[in-house]
């Protein structure tokens, strides 16, 4: 392997891991508070992925007030999502929360058939987000220098938001226990409304980035990158935001090495995803940045 | 009391989604028992990553029922189920057809392994099948219960390995596959056996790349393809799949021609794939800009009439399949499904959309393939190549 083909291949990993990454912070910032495995994630980002398509194919939108648009409307669906599915089981136990969140990504799934079409279709990708340039025989997509910018630049903006403000700090309490947080006079109700607003906002900035990235999009879409996220999610430990980050950029490396070093192995790469989790889960359940429990959001 | 509403909101809102998403053959209860019907099962996938190929397959299935709506004085009702592009779901679609609908006749489905996946059990129900497009031979080996009006892979792989040889000069080659379906593998594996005898040399084939259903990503298989510089790159698989491999492919600076098979033809294709998916070469099962028959003629009229847009070659495999089986019953004289079996098998000259339709002894059509090319946004046709 030349070394030109190396760092291809890295570019590659590193553009895929950051989109893993970008994904993961949103699952695992609500499993942090909530310790609820949100199954809707993948759906709550592809949702996120047709309201951008309709607003620039339908409403003639320009992309950025798309995309804001996305965001937001999808941000409201989370809460909405929370509302209905989730704050009614508050008090129950957990299983039935995971249930319903079950429940709820097959709705939106269903519903995106009914309402989209099952026929896959183009996303718009703006010329900014397409120019290719060459860096000593690497190509590099603008896009893999944007994705880990966005990465990077909300991780920062979620770390300041969960350690640095009040509104974190009772986000921090309530992941602990929602009653004692509650005798402390903070409005948990209000609180995981907070945190799925953040999540499906994160999720939808990750659809976002991931039609840009691949720009067909169908109403399933969101299966493969929830599951793929969930491993990066435990992989740098489940509920650690940074962790989901190193979790989803190590997840991305270790595919394209797979395929780049073992060629003969390239059609069981998802498999490859899925023995990472059952060796993670068997040898290091808190995953890499797990053990400082404190940490957890 | 306002949560519980919610709840319960939330609840109706899931089984109305539900039951929105398997529909699409809600009326069988209403004509359940008619004796003047023949009912004719459908199973296709309508959702999934092959929904574009089923739904065109549908339109031409649902034309050629409007066309012909009656055998033998009965009207034919088409029972169509959705499988989802999935090999569990389409067993599962084929035992309803059977048992709940119960139909004499079965046509589908788009996609080898969901036609694979339900040989068995056409078979022990003793319910003859025809599949529009599925091309692996092994949908019809050693099934008496299963036909196709479409070519096989190892005649479609040859065809591309001709012309990558021929016409485009190719000397070396590189395939991606999608593991996942039998139609992509074994369409590989023709084209390797073809371009290996073309070339005479064993080590024609620089590379062997793979990938699964759901793969969104190829660049470290496209990184390594690059890396054995091949003459022509061999990506037979999902249109959309496809296209943002072949997008994929020129970001990362390839610039080598891409060939595929008949699985590329959908607009969706063009759509996702957009610039770099022109000048792409593959074979398919017909062109409306070369009719064979009478009956292609009719067929590209009532199509555009229909549903106003370029009919395709799914929805022309479609609109045969339901012809043959209405022709085997206009022969057999009757809607029981073992003689509606042996009538197919005789099937002779028959004269479809697509082509002269006769069955061989493994129910398969030996019929000629088109080459088409991406031009300008457009599939255009470029020859015929007869078997």
């Amino acid at each position: 392997m030349t070394l030109t083909e190396f760092l291809q291949h890295m570019a590659n990993g590193v553009s895929l891991g950051s989109l893993y990454a970008l994904i993961a912070i949103g699952y695992t910032m609500v499993y942090g508070i909530l310790r609820l495995i949100n199954f809707a994630h993948g759906d709550i980002f592809m949702i996120a992925a047709y309201v951008a398509f309709f607003g620039i194919g339908i409403f003639s939108l320009p992309w950025w007030v798309s995309f804001i648009l996305a965001v937001v409307i999808t941000a409201f669906i989370g809460a909405l999502i929370e509302r209905a599915g989730y704050r009614p089981l508050r008090n129950s136990p957990r299983i039935s929360v995971l249930i319903s969140a079950i429940g709820i990504s097959f709705l939106l799934e269903n519903l995106g058939l009914v309402l989209f079409g099952g026929r896959p279709k183009a996303f718009y990708r703006p010329p900014v987000f397409a120019q290719v340039f060459l860096v000593k025989g690497v190509a590099v997509q603008v896009l893999t220098i944007y994705i880990p910018l966005v990465t990077i630049v909300l991780l920062a903006c979620l770390l300041y938001l969960v350690h640095k403000t009040k509104t974190g700090m009772a986000m921090r309490a309530c992941s602990r226990d929602f009653e004692t947080a509650r005798l402390m006079a903070i409005n948990v109700d209000r609180i995981v409304s907070v945190t799925f607003v953040v999540g499906s906002a994160l999720a939808a900035v990750g659809g976002i980035m991931w039609s840009l990235k691949f720009p067909q999009i169908h109403p399933l879409m969101g299966i493969f990158p929830g599951l793929k996220c969930f491993i990066a999610a435990v992989l740098g430990g489940i509920g650690n935001i940074t962790g989901a980050v190193i979790g989803g950029f190590i997840l991305g490396i270790l595919e394209i090495m797979l395929v780049a070093f073992f060629p003969a192995l390239s059609g069981y790469r998802d498999a490859f995803a899925f023995v990472i989790l059952i060796l993670i889960l068997l040898f290091r359940p808190t995953g890499i940045l797990g053990e400082t429990m404190a940490e957890k959001v | 009391m306002y949560r519980k509403v919610v709840a319960l909101l939330a609840i109706i809102a899931l089984f109305a989604g539900i039951v929105a998403g398997c529909g699409g053959s809600g009326t069988s209860d209403e004509v359940a028992k008619e004796p003047d019907v023949v009912r004719i099962g459908v199973f296709e996938p309508m959702t999934g990553l092959s929904a574009a190929g089923g739904q065109m397959t549908v339109e031409g299935i649902k034309l050629a029922n409007k066309l012909y709506p009656e055998v033998l004085g009965k009207k034919v009702q088409l029972f169509i189920v959705d499988n989802k592009s999935d090999k569990a779901e389409a067993k599962n679609a084929v035992t309803r057809l059977i048992e709940r609908d119960k139909v004499v006749a079965i046509i589908g489905s788009y996609g080898s392994s969901l036609s694979m996946a339900a040989g068995d059990t056409v078979k022990k129900a003793r319910v003859p099948a025809v599949g529009c497009s599925p091309t692996n031979p092994l949908v019809t080996l050693n099934n008496d219960y299963y036909f196709r009006v479409c070519f096989i892979d190892p005649f479609q792989g040859t065809v591309m390995a001709k012309y990558a040889y021929n016409d485009l000069n190719a000397r070396t080659a590189a395939i991606i596959r999608n593991v996942s379906q039998d139609y992509s593998v074994g369409l590989c594996k023709y084209f390797e056996d073809a371009f290996k005898k073309l070339t005479g040399d064993p080590n024609c084939i620089v590379a062997t790349l793979d990938y699964q259903d759901g793969t969104q990503d190829f660049t470290a298989q496209l990184t390594t393809v690059q890396q054995k510089e091949p003459d022509v790159i061999f990506a037979p698989g999902n249109y959309g799949d496809v296209a943002l491999l072949i997008k994929q492919a020129r970001e990362l600076g390839l610039k080598q021609p891409f060939l595929g098979g008949d699985t590329l033809e959908a607009p969706e294709f063009i759509q996702v794939g957009g610039q770099a998916v022109e000048g792409v070469v593959f074979s398919t099962h017909y062109s409306k800009d070369a009719p064979v028959t009478e009956m292609s003629k009719k067929f590209v009229e009532a199509y555009t009439q229909e549903y106003h847009k370029e009919p395709n070659a799914f929805a022309a495999l479609g609109f045969d399949a339901y012809l043959v089986i209405l022709d085997a019953i206009k022969r057999a004289g009757s809607i029981d499904s073992e003689k509606i079996r042996d009538a197919l098998a005789e099937t002779k000259d028959f004269e479809g959309a697509t082509g002269i339709i006769t069955f061989d002894e493994n129910g398969d059509a030996n019929k000629s393939a088109v080459i088409l090319v991406v031009k300008n946004g457009e599939f255009k046709y470029l020859t015929t190549v007869n078997p």
